[in-house]
C-alpha cells in the first residue's frame, strides 16, 4: 500500500491575525505557521495503514516559505519519503493552483491511496481533497473516519451530522479527506525531526503547468465585527469562580 | 447562460435538511436582484416526494436513477455537474456541509466555475455577486469578487434565515435522468450513533470541554464540574477525534446541535462548526484564556482566567 499525504501549513491560530497594508491579505512577516491539524490527522491514518499493511508513506507540500521542516516532521513521525513540490507558490496560494500542482506531480508516481485533511483554515476557493481528486480522475470522500483497506478496495466512513456516518466502498486509487485518524496524531520530538533533517533526503520535484484559472480574487479581509460580545468576568480563578456562581444563582440555573 | 439561481437541495434519510431552506431564502434574493428563476436541484430516488416542500423555488429538477439512490461523493458528483453544464445557471449554491463539501469542488473543475466556500454572506450589485468566507477558524472574515459570470458557493449552514426559504406548494418539476457509468464509489449503509451514552441534546446545563484541556488526564476534572452542576460533560470537535471523550458528546457541525439552559465552555476558542452547534443556548458563559478566541463574541460572559483555576474553585464552591 503507497500512500501519498499531501499536507498544508496554515497561520497558528492561537496568534492574533493581521492585514497587511492592501487589506486584502494576511501580514505574514511575524506570522507563525503549523501543519493543517486534519493533515496531521491523515498522515496518522496513512501511518496506521502502512503499520497493518507494509508499503510507504510519502509526505508532499508545496515549496512555500518555511516547508522543510513540517516535511521533516512528517519524516519524523515515519513518513518514508518527502516531496516538495516547486514552484512560484506564495504562502496563500489558491487551493485550485496548489491542487493542480500537486496532481502534476502525483502523476508521475506509483499510488494507491492518497489521504489529506479534509479543509484547512484558510482553502477560501474549495478543500484540496475533492480538487485533487478531480484533476487525477479518481474517485474521493470527504469527511472520513476509518479507512480499512481490503482486496484492492477502501471501506471508509464518511460523517454526516449528529454523529451519522455512511459506509462506502471505494475503488482504489482513491482520495480521501480525512476528519480524525483512528488514534491521536503522535508527536515527533525536536530531537527526531533533527535526526529526519540529516538522514532523510527531501526530493524537489517542479509542479509543471498549473495556471488553472481560480475565477475569483479577494477584494477585501477584515476581522469579523464583534457582536455584543461577552461581558467579561475578570479577576482570579476564585473571583472569576465567584462572579459565574452568581450569575447562574441570578438566572435560576442552579442555587 | 441563464440569470438562474440553483440550490443543490440537501437531505438524508428522507428529510430535507435546513440548510436546503436557507441557500432557498437567500437564493430567491438573488434571484431577485439577477432577474432569474430559482431552481432547486434534488437528487436520489423518490426524492421528488419532498418537492412539495420546495415551494419557494419556482422550478425543481428532479434527478432520479439508482446510482443516486443514497447520498454518493461520484454519481451525486456526476449528475450535479451534468445538469449545471446543461443549464448553465449563474449561481449554484450547495451547502458547505459533509455531502457539500464532496460536490462543490468537482463541480467547479467539471464545468470549469470558480468557487468560493465557507460563505457567510453573499450581496449582488450592479449585476455582480460578492461572497464573504469565514475563515482561519471564525478569526477572519474574506470577501471575494468573481471574474466570469458565473459561480459556486458553498454556504456555511446557519448563515440565512431558513424561514426565508420555507414555503408550501410544488413547483414545476423537471425530471433529469442521467447518464451514470459503473461507479468507482458504492454506499453500503447508514450508521446511526451508538445509542446508550448520555443524550446531550436533552440536558439543561452542559459543561463543555475543548482543546484548552491539553491532555485526557485533565478530563475527570471538568467531568467533576459537570457533575456538581448536575448536568453533562459535551465538547468540541478535537476532544473526539482524540478519542477522549465518545463522539455522541460532539457538540457543533458533525457533531450535534444544543439549546441547553447553561452552556459553561472551558478552553473552546469558538470555531464557527462549534458555534453553530450551540449558539442558541440561552446562558453561554465561556473561559478561554486567548482574550481574541471569536467565543468572546457569541457567549454572554467570559473570562481569560485560567482554566485550572476557576474549574476547581467553581466545584468547591459547588460541593461546599
Amino acid at each position: 500500500m503507497n500512500i501519498i499525504v499531501p499536507i498544508k501549513q496554515v497561520p497558528d491560530l492561537v496568534e492574533e491575525l493581521e492585514l497587511d497594508d492592501s487589506g486584502k491579505a494576511l501580514n505574514r512577516e511575524w506570522l507563525k505557521y503549523k501543519i493543517n491539524e486534519f493533515d496531521d490527522h491523515a498522515l496518522e491514518e496513512a501511518l496506521q495503514l502502512k503499520d497493518a499493511l507494509g508499503g510507504t508513506v510519502t509526505a508532499m507540500a508545496l515549496g512555500t516559505d518555511d516547508i522543510d521542516k513540517s516535511l521533516f516532521t512528517c519524516a519524523a513521525k515515519g513518513a518514508d519519503k518527502l516531496i516538495k513540490v516547486t514552484g512560484d507558490f506564495d504562502a496563500a496560494v489558491a487551493s485550485h493552483v496548489a491542487a493542480k500542482a500537486m496532481a502534476n506531480v502525483i502523476q508521475g508516481l506509483e499510488y494507491d491511496l492518497i489521504l489529506t485533511g479534509v479543509q484547512a483554515a484558510d482553502d477560501r476557493d474549495g478543500q484540496i481533497g475533492v480538487l485533487l481528486a478531480h484533476y487525477l480522475g479518481v474517485p474521493h470522500v470527504s469527511v472520513v473516519t476509518g479507512v480499512n483497506i481490503d482486496a484492492g478496495k477502501a471501506l471508509v466512513n464518511k460523517e454526516y451530522s449528529g454523529g451519522l456516518m455512511g459506509e462506502f466502498e471505494v475503488d482504489l486509487p482513491a482520495v480521501f479527506g480525512v476528519q480524525a485518524a483512528r488514534e491521536t496524531p503522535r508527536y515527533a520530538p525536536v530531537s527526531r525531526v533533527r535526526q529526519a533533517m540529516r538522514n532523510t533526503e527531501l526530493e524537489e520535484i517542479a509542479a509543471g503547468d498549473c495556471a488553472v484559472a481560480v475565477g475569483s480574487s479577494v477584494s477585501r479581509m477584515f476581522k469579523p465585527e464583534t457582536g455584543a460580545g461577552a461581558e467579561m468576568l475578570s479577576g482570579s480563578g476564585e473571583e472569576v469562580a465567584a462572579r459565574i456562581m452568581n450569575i447562574i444563582r441570578e438566572k435560576g440555573i442552579k442555587v | 447562460m441563464s440569470n438562474d439561481i440553483f440550490v443543490v437541495a440537501e437531505h438524508i434519510k428522507g428529510a430535507l435538511e435546513e440548510v436546503t431552506f436557507e441557500m432557498l431564502g437567500k437564493g430567491k434574493d438573488l434571484a431577485g436582484n439577477f432577474d432569474g428563476n430559482l431552481v432547486a436541484v434534488l437528487l436520489g430516488s423518490g426524492a421528488r416526494e419532498l418537492a412539495g416542500e420546495l415551494g419557494a423555488a419556482d422550478k425543481v429538477i428532479c434527478v432520479e436513477h439508482a446510482e443516486v439512490a443514497d447520498f454518493n461523493p461520484e454519481t451525486h458528483g456526476q449528475a450535479l455537474a451534468e445538469v449545471v453544464k446543461s443549464n448553465s445557471p449563474k449561481v449554484v449554491l450547495v451547502a458547505n456541509t459533509s455531502m457539500g463539501m464532496d460536490l462543490a469542488a468537482g463541480v467547479s473543475i467539471e464545468a470549469g466555475l470558480p468557487l468560493v466556500a465557507y460563505v457567510t454572506e453573499m450581496s449582488a450589485d450592479n449585476g455582480r455577486l460578492t461572497v464573504t468566507s469565514q475563515l482561519y477558524g471564525g478569526k477572519m472574515n474574506v470577501e471575494s469578487q468573481f471574474e466570469g459570470e458565473q459561480c459556486v458557493v458553498s454556504v456555511m449552514t446557519g448563515s440565512f434565515s431558513a424561514d426565508a426559504g420555507r414555503a408550501e406548494g410544488t413547483p414545476a418539476i423537471e425530471d433529469v435522468t442521467p447518464s451514470l457509468g459503473d461507479p468507482r464509489v458504492r454506499f453500503k449503509r447508514l450508521i446511526e450513533p451508538e445509542a446508550g451514552d448520555v443524550d446531550i441534546t436533552q440536558q439543561e446545563i452542559l459543561v463543555s470541554v475543548g482543546r484548552g484541556i491539553q491532555n485526557e488526564d485533565n478530563i475527570p476534572m471538568v467531568q467533576e464540574l459537570a457533575e456538581a452542576l448536575g448536568g453533562a460533560l459535551s465538547s468540541s470537535r478535537p476532544i473526539v477525534d482524540n478519542k477522549w471523550l465518545p463522539k455522541t458528546r460532539q457538540v457543533g457541525k458533525s457533531g450535534v446541535k444544543v439549546k441547553p439552559k447553561l452552556y459553561l465552555m472551558v478552553g473552546i476558542s469558538g470555531a464557527p462548526e462549534h458555534i453553530e452547534g450551540m449558539k442558541d443556548a440561552e446562558c453561554i458563559i465561556a473561559i478561554n484564556t486567548d482574550e481574541n478566541a471569536p467565543i468572546f463574541d457569541h457567549a454572554h460572559y467570559g473570562s481569560t482566567a485560567d482554566l485550572f483555576d476557576v474549574v476547581p474553585a467553581l466545584v468547591e464552591k459547588l460541593k461546599g
